[in-house]
């Protein structure tokens, strides 16, 4: 979030530099139950983001005194490969993942039906294989899919995508250069079925007419992403039932 | 905090006042305690500040000292900051390394302070690639009763403001105030039941369900946002606090000069 490059982030078209137009979001695909120990499991690649999410639980909780005696606890671990980005990332926790972990964490627990499972614990393993903006929202609409596909209640699943501005542009969705050279990135995280927010985040610099257009976009295109998520679900539940079928 | 429990006795009782807009201590529900600050209390940091916030009490301090700049920008200087809930403050809080709490806490005010460009890091260079001035600012809680991300805030910005660069310590010429540009604010609001309530106390943080913390600059521009809490705002909620922002932000502003 420098706000000062030479790239031009948007030309007098009003094209960005990966072609996309300003309130359009990279192409997007997802898909559940990918994984065959986890409880539930869900792949995606928004641009060339390329994420990996899976749950375990409710299990017993450890550890044991994080246990809540009236509903299960919901354990997040955001993390980001090596490689994912340009220069090597020291492996392990830093202290962004660490605040991602705990803000997706809280947007779930608005979700799930956590008081159905006391004492317990859901654990939300979030990997980043491939880092390119956007993460913590690509990492959370992962992770909602692998919640429904571990079978777990929920009321609702939890879409995820960020606005932002460069070159004076509110934009949807940034990409790396439109992040590390734009002005501004919202993050947010919504209910579709409510429209209640669950997730938001704002750093840079925006006026409130910028603020609320990006806010707009953001919602529009949460609640595309949420029909990508229904769809891979629905994908996974038809394949499964084929597969039944012709096991009979 | 999280085995921290309100009696329903207690929680009943900031419901049934919150029906009538009113708050435990009798504030209205969008008004902020009274701020306190002392600065330049520590003769060691080169700048510093202990503000209260009603009685949430937070000292600041920072130290600024030459070292290497990171190499993708080789002529500005870098700014860190830190948060540590110690015991001390309250009796949830425990020793150790810092917390998520106390992590989420100094990366929030950190965002404030970076993106709305209050130092102007680019003033900081003592020779391009090789030395530039590393500023920290660390914060610790003294006293908690709720609020802590405003509380922080303000800390770190009068810490800042009253901060010098000792130049003359490290043989780089004359000591010179730290290059401050604006002074961003960050205010507070949680969700109670339907009701959005600015600068909470300890009872009512614990018995709300979300948190919006929303940072301003001069200008009133947005420079910095954090929703926290397992609950939701609602986007007419999220409008409420961003007005309350700009307008708050302002005031403060004129307390702290």
């Amino acid at each position: 979030m420098s706000g000062h490059t030479d790239m031009v982030l948007v030309n007098d078209e009003g094209l960005r530099i990966d072609g996309r137009t300003a309130e359009e979001k990279r192409p997007i695909k997802i898909e559940a139950g990918v994984l065959s120990n986890a409880d539930g499991s869900a792949y995606l690649e928004i641009g060339k983001n390329k994420v990996l999410a899976a749950v375990y639980g409710p299990r017993e909780c450890h550890p044991r005194h994080l246990q809540d005696p009236t509903k299960a606890i919901i354990q997040c671990k955001y993390n980001m490969e090596a490689f994912s980005v340009s220069d090597r990332k020291r492996p392990g926790p830093d202290r962004r993942s660490i605040e991602i972990s705990k803000i997706i964490a809280e947007a779930l627990e608005k979700v799930v039906l956590t008081e159905l499972f006391p004492r317990a614990s859901i654990d939300v393993y979030i990997e980043i294989l491939q880092a390119n903006a956007g993460t913590r929202c690509a990492g959370l609409t992962a992770a909602s899919v692998a919640l429904a596909d571990a079978g777990i209640p929920m009321r609702d699943i939890i879409p995820a995508i960020a606005a932002g501005k460069a070159d004076d542009h509110v934009l949807l969705d940034l990409n790396k250069e439109e992040d590390n050279f734009g002005q501004a990135d919202v993050p947010l995280a919504i209910v579709p079925s409510t429209d209640e927010i669950v997730l938001l985040q704002m750093d840079g610099n925006m006026t409130r007419e910028e603020f609320d257009h990006a806010i707009d976009l953001a919602y529009k295109a949460c609640h595309e992403v949420y029909d990508v998520q229904k769809e891979a679900l629905k994908k996974r539940y038809t394949s499964m039932k084929e597969e039944v079928d012709s096991d009979e | 905090m999280s085995d921290f429990i309100i009696s329903e006795i207690k929680r009943d009782h900031i419901l049934k006042l919150l029906c009538e807009g009113k708050r435990e201590d009798g504030r209205g529900t969008a008004d902020i305690r009274k701020i306190e600050t002392i600065v330049g209390c520590i003769e060691s940091a080169d700048g510093s500040a202990r503000v209260k916030l009603g009685k949430t009490e937070i000292i600041a301090g920072v130290k600024i000292v030459p070292g290497t700049p990171f190499g993708d920008s080789p002529d500005v200087g870098v700014l860190t900051t830190g948060a540590e809930l110690i015991p001390m403050a309250h009796a949830s809080f425990e020793s150790g390394p810092p917390s998520e709490t106390a992590i989420e806490l100094a990366r929030v005010v950190d965002r404030g302070i970076r993106e709305s460009g209050m130092i102007d890091v680019s003033q900081l260079c003592i020779e391009s690639g090789k030395e530039v001035w590393m500023c920290f600012i660390d914060m610790y809680a003294l006293d908690y009763d709720g609020n802590l991300f405003d509380a922080a805030n303000l800390a770190a910005v009068c810490a800042l403001k009253n901060a010098i660069i000792p130049a003359e310590q490290y043989g780089k010429g004359k000591n010179r105030p730290l290059p401050v540009t604006c002074t961003p604010i960050s205010i507070t609001s949680v969700k109670i039941g339907n009701d959005l309530i600015l600068d909470p106390n300890f009872d009512e943080e614990m018995i709300s369900s979300a948190r919006m913390t929303v940072t301003t600059d001069d200008n009133g521009n947005f420079r910095a946002m954090q929703k926290g809490g397992k609950g939701s705002i609602t986007r007419d909620d999220l409008s409420l606090c961003l007005d309350r922002a700009v307008e708050k932000g302002k005031e403060i502003r004129k307390i702290i000069g």
